[in-house]
């Protein structure tokens, strides 16, 4: 299709840029107001310290993303369900909205649809966001875009009352960021649901992750800026995420099992409590390396820590679950160790250990109805039941105070 | 001022000796944006041709990012008397009031087509003649006293004035290969803030850069209208350059030589095509997978690495680089999409690099082969 030089008024120049779009796999709505898609542009590109940018009511197009740059401003509509920017059909871009600013906060708005992430801030001091929705709106498929709320190299971070749906990796996704809370979120029908990635003091607490394959994830990943540390996971519900694994493979999700409920990653230093985990059919919780995940034990970079260690569960209500793990290995490794109607219990542990430390991994599960330790070093020949040596305690670790009053 | 540079200011006027009347000469703006690309007279159009202004020099890389097939055309212009200085870490530090362009342009084909072609470079003189090609755009890179600014300037269909567009375009173009292949594009100009994606190469400081005008990417001859030289060499003799080093200095293969070392082709491709985000200090840095030109571990070249965050980006595969096999290694994938949450570079280009791909395909196919895991 060709199209005329885009000259003229700003509703002009969407018209023409409308007309010429590919044909959408769906129809594309009508936009409430088309030529707001420029005007934010402008004023996310004209704005200045401390600038309130507001978002209207109604459904705003954009076929390419959003960018922002500038310290300290705020972007806000009029509610999750009322100001939408929508980046279906979207041609250029990776996000939906991008960021590389400190003191930003994103409210009270919807991001639907983009190509890639919903939402990502890259490298940043203090960021909120609050009351936001990211959405792909066709339901979990593997083409919707990777993360939806997504800081990462952030410093003070806070996420609270969002929702994330759809994502094909994390709904909630922080990574290699440090002093973070996630609280009273909700993560549905994501890959992994909340996903903390090397990253160092953080609380995720009051969510509810549900319908994802893995409901939250704490990671440590290889060949970062930093290793993960410290990280408080309570009060969360963690019910019956057991959708199919829509992830890409190659991505650390992918590993991960339909029906997880907590699932520990090579992170040191984390404890998990006052939550209720339930129904998840492969496990509850899971404890694993990096080497169950798609790294050899040569691969990883020096001075990387694969094992997961000083792993601190209590006092969770714990239900259900473990009755029909995903995958044919997990489910032969029931059937051997349960029987046919058997279930796995609440933990599953690869059982990778570092065998120089001298303490042992320090994993201690308390209330639990038990613990499979897979044998992975020893190619899952001689799994055990053996609780006895998960049965230990340590100190609590600190709250994260991310100093804001 | 040196003798060459002297020369060089003659040369520029005979040039104009054609036009009824010499332009202004460059005109730097500390603030502000101007509208009209001709507000800084660092180009401009008279007798039908893009012509360079006096002191402004073109200069070219021996690799260059692949933006559409797009050609270009880069000139330099700095204010008397202030030459840039050369750095050891092997960057140029330019100084306030230089003003570096790049025009995006296609060699016209029938119709309203324009060809793709390989750039071959501009006219003898540096310049361009309009009823040959199609100016898409011109960008701008500002060195004020705060750092460099980036503005993007969108040709009229006339090909008289271009005007600033802050928020960037999409330009309509029909290409037509040799092989008679039409393929419909539209050709993307960056917003001002999309500029930053790919310049702002210190995530940290978040100032923005230069990314083409580095002593590597420069180090080559270059056919000026008073002969060939070395443009580094060059730079210094017309007053641009400070302080060269005397001996070897750093220098890039062109990716297209086949001549060179595959090896070597590969890293310069990657090095100005990924390097200036897939860096230690740059955007991608979050990745962990670092292409530009000083990187020598394996693993943070991707060889047997899992990615971090590239969601669907991975189309089902595993690793970033399977040594022996493109197919399976993540960066082909990532460079033969158009999908904009799965192609890589993210910005800047529509299409796929066909040529571009076959040389990392080869590069992969050439490692010794590896088992990188389950």
């Amino acid at each position: 299709m060709q199209c005329s030089i885009l000259v003229g008024t700003i509703g002009a120049v969407a018209l023409v840029l409308s007309g010429c779009r590919k044909a959408p796999e769906a129809p594309v709505p009508a936009p409430a107001d088309a030529g707001f898609a420029r005007v934010l542009q402008e004023k996310l590109l004209d704005a200045r310290p401390g600038d309130v940018i507001e978002v209207p009511e109604g459904t705003f197009q954009f076929d390419r993303s959003l960018s922002l740059r500038v310290d300290n401003v705020t972007l806000r509509g009029k509610g999750m369900d009322k100001s939408i920017l929508s980046f279906k059909g979207q041609k250029a871009g990776a996000e939906g909205l991008l960021v590389n600013a400190n003191g930003f906060t994103l409210e009270n708005l919807a991001i639907e649809d983009s190509k890639g992430d919903g939402f990502k801030i890259s490298q940043c001091e203090n960021v909120t966001v609050r009351g936001v929705r990211v959405q792909w709106t066709g339901g979990p498929k593997p083409s919707n875009g990777g993360y939806g709320l997504y800081p990462v190299l952030c410093r003070n971070v806070l996420i609270e009352d969002s929702a994330a749906i759809g994502a094909s990796d994390s709904g909630i996704y922080v990574g290699q960021s440090r002093d973070v809370i996630v609280r009273n979120n909700r993560a549905e029908r994501n890959v992994a649901g909340i996903e903390i990635e090397n990253t160092i003091n953080a609380d995720v607490h009051d969510n509810l992750a549900t319908g994802n394959t893995g409901g939250i994830l704490v990671f440590n990943m290889p060949a970062l800026t930093q290793q993960g540390d410290a990280i408080r996971v309570f009060r969360n519900k963690v019910v019956e995420n057991n959708h199919d694994n829509f992830g890409a493979k190659g991505t650390p999700v992918a590993s991960v099992p339909a029906g997880s409920g907590v699932v520990i990653n090579s992170n040191d230093n984390i404890e998990i409590f006052d939550n209720d985990i339930g129904g998840n059919r492969t496990a509850n919780i899971i404890v694993s390396s990096v080497y169950s995940t798609g790294y050899k034990d040569d691969k990883a970079s020096d001075g990387f820590d694969p094992y997961p260690e000083r792993i601190h569960v209590h006092g969770n209500r714990l239900s259900g679950g473990g009755d029909s793990p995903d995958r044919m290995d997990f489910k032969a490794l029931k059937v051997a160790m349960y029987g046919l109607t058997g279930h796995f219990p609440d933990v599953l542990f690869d059982g990778y250990v570092n065998p120089r430390r001298a303490e042992g991994p320090q994993i201690c599960l308390r209330g639990v109805s038990g613990v499979l330790n897979a044998d992975g070093p020893g190619g899952y020949k001689n799994p055990s039941k053996d609780a006895s040596r998960y049965d230990c305690t340590l100190p609590s670790l600190p709250a994260v105070d991310l100093k804001r009053g | 001022m040196s003798l060459h540079r002297i020369l060089l200011g003659l040369a520029g006027l005979l040039a104009l000796g054609a036009c009824a009347r010499a332009p202004a000469p460059v005109h730097f703006f500390a603030e502000g944006q101007p509208e009209h690309l001709s507000d800084w007279n660092v180009v401009y159009v008279a007798d039908g041709r893009l012509r360079l202004n006096a002191q402004v020099l073109p200069y070219d890389l021996d690799s260059a990012l692949f933006t559409d097939y797009a050609h270009k055309l880069r000139t330099v212009w700095m204010p008397a008397g202030t030459p840039a200085r050369y750095r050891q870490d092997g960057a140029i530090d330019f100084p306030v009031g230089t003003i570096i362009s790049k025009t995006f342009y296609y060699p016209r084909g029938e119709g309203d087509t324009v060809l793709r072609s390989d750039d071959t470079g501009a006219d003898a003189d540096g310049g361009l003649t309009l009823g040959k090609v199609r100016l898409v755009e011109t960008r701008l890179l500002v060195r004020r006293a705060s750092g460099w600014i980036a503005l993007p300037y969108v040709w009229n269909a006339g090909q008289t004035e271009a005007r600033l567009m802050r928020t960037g375009e999409l330009v309509p173009l029909t290409l037509a290969g040799a092989d008679g292949r039409r393929q419909p594009l539209e050709y993307m100009v960056p917003d001002e803030n999309q500029c930053a994606g790919c310049h702002g190469t210190d995530l940290t400081s978040r100032q923005i850069f230069p990314i083409g005008p580095k002593p590597r990417h420069l180090n080559h001859d270059f056919a000026y209208a008073g002969g060939k030289a070395n443009q580094l060499r060059h730079w210094q003799d017309v007053g641009y350059l400070g302080d060269l080093p005397a001996g070897e200095l750093p220098r890039n293969v062109a990716w297209n030589d086949r001549a060179a070392p595959l090896e070597a082709r590969a890293r310069s491709y990657l090095d100005i095509n990924c390097g200036h985000c897939h860096s230690p200090r740059g955007a991608a840095r979050t990745s962990g997978m670092w292409l530009d030109a000083d990187t020598r571990d394996p693993l943070r070249l991707g060889r047997c690495k899992l990615p971090i965050a590239a969601g669907q980006g991975t189309g089902n595969r595993a690793w970033d680089i399977v040594p022996g096999a493109p197919d399976d290694s993540i960066l082909t994938y990532r460079m033969q999409s158009v999908d904009p949450g799965v192609m890589m570079p993210e910005l800047g280009r529509g299409l796929v690099h066909e040529e571009g791909v076959e040389l990392i395909r080869q590069w992969i196919a050439a490692m010794s082969a590896q088992d990188c895991g389950a």
